[in-house]
């Protein structure tokens, strides 16, 4: 790369912002750089995350015994309601695009900023403000909703908690995705760096890009579909209530329209990540490198088309199961072309096992498990008597959890050098991965069994038998809040006081690796011009001159 | 001249991209319409299981003022689309006087709106009024449909009404010019949008009965 080049004196992102202010809250709050805009949505999510770990947590430890052990029935109802709420609406839908989406992505094509830097601030403010709304919900009078994430008419009509203010939080919450989505489309299509052909950007990009473009098709459906609910619950007008003619069942496919490709917009971004880091690790350029890009919009597209699976208890036809059924075994293939690339791309390279790799072999563990699964719950007749026990909600955490959370701190720990300029602990980050493994096992592989057994999920208690399965997923949750506060520990610590880093400390190739770390205010000293094809190792000889 | 351009850019660090902004617009009409898609799906769900009862709803909605208020939004688009056209061919005083224009159809056509809607309200025809519930399944739901698919048109003519009035400002205090008329056209897209779905909304409520 000939004109990457690093200038010494030059000032890092932190040193310099686009806000009058040099210094201080409003040098951040209101600045436009999409590097500053990151690491806000990073802050933010991680309380928001530590709060739902918490109320996670509290909810195990009830279930530790049969019976009452802390909270009463309606104080349970509301915590799995909000642990679900905020996981999906605070961290994981916004987590991997908006934090590092927001700062690579612009990175990794060669580009300044995003196409509309203030629309890109607009965003997070209005994040925050729906964060703000979520939080007013569960102090105003009315009490916390109770309804589960899912907002199932007709209960959420009846019920006299503050569902409506949850819901319009949701909706405020879908403005701010909708408008990051197309600011990163306009910025995939505009900004790229000469020479960045579509098919020489990096597949985070890709992975990204195809998110975008479900968070712009599929979250205005749900934001009409809840606008609805709502104004049922003011004005009465009857659209989903069967009282008045409505029908619950349409409430019902509306919400999985936009809720089951959502599921892509938690996982695609990791899945993208997951490409950037095994070429790095591995040395060796991706296998299937055009493969991993389209099976990403295929998933975005066949994604699409899968949303009744979650309806087959639900009362529809039974020509329409079976289609469904067929259509989510299939959004299973771009999935598993993706796990073959991964793996065949780490064959006969020379892997460097550092904990970002690490993460991302855990990742390749759980999240294959948790696929595996899923075709147990896309097969008609197992769904049925799977259906609402806790083999969904094992099913949900592995991949989620253990594909879009691992990712989460898989991402982290490589991009943490580039962000902050700095190293974390190397051991203490693989006790770390390795403790946050066994935790996660412990904690919800017995859920598998006791949803086989007959476990109806969101239940407060539960018949005796279940109780030493209930007993080790409550240790396993005693072993990852451990193996939490030494990843973030390891993070937060390595942020103030860890050893300054080299600008490629990993030997990564992709554009970011070619500024300097942190990165300057418009990201390169000079527009890069790309001549590789993304992940080409020979360039690292030549950036050791840069 | 052009360079002159390019200086200013660079000089003052904002990133101008007229293909960009228009194509960040379309992508956000492209939401507009799958939002109300939603809407229309509903529509079409029940308009399918109760025909004979919309039909007889139907029959309670004003066609004239429907007409009124789509010839009305119809020429309301054909002025936006001159007002850019008169601004690009450097005439400012006439781009002014049709953007006026525009907003005082829009406004014209909310006036019709509230005496339409204030219409149905003195007959009691409003969701959860005993009127109301004293009528079928599928007239309670065409009437649903009609106040929440036209209300929501017509908020969003509202915010047409802000946008197009702060950019009216903006071309009067010359900040929108003839060589920098992006703006202008991403919001006379957006009025075209709302033209638009009310031109499907019309026949659905007030012609097919």
């Amino acid at each position: 790369m000939a004109n990457g080049t690093i200038a010494a004196n030059g000032k890092t992102f932190y040193e310099e912002g686009t806000t009058k202010a040099k210094t201080g809250l409003t040098a951040w709050i209101f600045s436009t750089d999409h590097k500053r805009i990151g690491l806000m949505y990073l802050s933010a999510i991680s309380i928001f995350f530590s709060a739902a770990v918490i109320i996670a947590l509290l909810m195990r430890l009830e279930l530790i015994a049969p019976g009452k052990t802390i909270m009463e029935p309606q104080t349970y109802n509301s915590l799995f309601t909000l642990h679900g709420v905020i996981m999906i609406f605070l961290f994981i839908i916004p987590g991997i695009p908006a934090v590092f989406g927001n700062f690579f992505l612009p990175l990794q094509i060669g580009a300044k900023d995003v196409s509309f830097p203030r629309l890109n601030l607009l965003s997070f403010w209005i994040y925050i403000i729906g964060a703000f709304l979520v939080l007013l919900s569960l102090a105003l009078p009315g009490g916390p909703i109770d309804t589960g994430w899912t907002f199932y008419i007709p209960y959420s009509v009846r019920s006299g908690t503050n569902i409506s203010l949850a819901i319009f939080a949701a909706f405020v919450l879908g403005f701010s995705s909708i408008l990051t989505g197309l600011n990163f489309i306009t910025t995939v299509h505009r900004l790229r760096a000469p020479g960045m052909s579509w098919f020489k950007m990096p597949l985070f990009v890709w992975a990204t890009y195809a998110t975008a473009w479900i968070q712009i098709i599929a979250t205005p459906v749900i934001g009409i579909t809840i606008l609805l609910v709502i104004i049922e619950r003011f004005f009465g007008v009857g659209i989903f209530d069967p009282a008045l003619g409505g029908d619950p069942i349409l409430y019902q496919h509306l919400f999985w329209i936009y809720s089951h490709p959502a599921v892509y917009i938690m996982i695609l971004p990791a899945m993208g990540v997951v490409s950037e880091i095994i070429p790095t690790f591995a040395r060796r350029t991706i296998f299937g490198y055009r493969a991993i890009a389209m099976s990403s919009l295929a998933i975005a597209f066949v994604g699409y088309l899968v949303w009744a699976h979650h309806m087959f208890t639900s009362g529809i036809s039974d020509a329409a199961r079976i289609i469904f059924s067929l259509l989510t075994f299939i959004v299973a293939l771009p999935s598993g072309v993706k796990v073959f690339n991964w793996v065949a791309t780490m064959y006969k390279g020379s892997i460097d096992p550092k904990p970002p790799f690490l993460w991302v072999m855990s990742f390749i563990v759980l999240f294959s498990i948790g696929g595996l699964t899923g075709l147990v719950l896309g097969s008609l007749a197992t769904d049925i008597h799977l259906h609402d026990t806790y083999f969904v909600v094992a099913h949900f955490h592995y991949v989620m959890f253990g594909g879009t959370g691992t990712i989460f701190f898989a991402a982290l720990y490589y991009w943490f050098p580039k962000m902050f300029g700095r190293l974390y602990n190397t051991k203490l980050a693989n006790i770390g991965v390795a403790l946050f493994f066994i935790a996660f096992n412990l904690l919800y592989f017995p859920k598998f069994i006791l949803g086989y057994m007959g476990m109806p999920r969101r239940y407060y208690d539960y018949l005796s038998e279940f109780t030493s399965l209930q007993l080790i997923s409550t240790i396993g949750s005693w072993v990852m809040a451990i193996a939490l506060i030494i990843v973030i520990g390891n993070i937060v610590h390595g942020i103030f006081r860890g050893p300054k880093s080299t600008s490629n400390p990993w030997g990564g190739v992709t554009l970011e690796w070619h500024t300097s770390s942190p990165p300057p205010l418009e990201n390169f000293h000079e527009i890069p011009t790309v001549t590789h094809e993304p992940y080409d190792f020979s360039q690292l000889e030549e950036m050791k001159n840069e | 001249m052009s360079n002159n351009v390019q200086t200013i850019e660079t000089h003052g660090n904002v990133h101008r991209d007229d293909v960009g902004a228009k194509m960040g617009m379309w992508l956000f009409l492209f939401t507009e319409v799958l939002l109300f898609g939603g809407m229309f799906l509903i529509y079409a769900v029940y308009r399918f299981q109760y025909p004979d009862q919309f039909h007889i709803a139907g029959m309670e909605l004003s066609t004239t003022i429907g007409t009124i208020n789509t010839i009305i939004l119809l020429t309301s688009s054909l002025t936006v689309a001159l007002s850019i056209t008169a601004l690009q061919k450097g005439n400012k005083l006439l781009s002014v006087s049709m953007l006026s224009l525009t907003l005082f159809f829009a406004l014209f056509f909310m006036v019709n709106k509230y005496f339409e809607w204030s219409a149905k309200f003195s007959h009691g025809l409003y969701p959860g009024s005993d009127e109301m519930l004293a009528k079928q399944n599928g007239e309670i739901l065409f009437f649903g449909l009609y106040f929440v698919m036209t209300g929501l048109h017509g908020f969003h003519v509202l915010i047409g009404i802000v946008l197009l009035s702060v950019i009216l400002a903006f071309i009067i205090k010359d900040k929108i010019t003839p060589n920098n008329f992006v703006k202008l056209e991403n919001s006379g897209l957006y009025w075209h949008l709302v033209d638009l779905i009310w031109i499907f909304l019309f026949p659905l409520f007030y012609l097919i009965q």
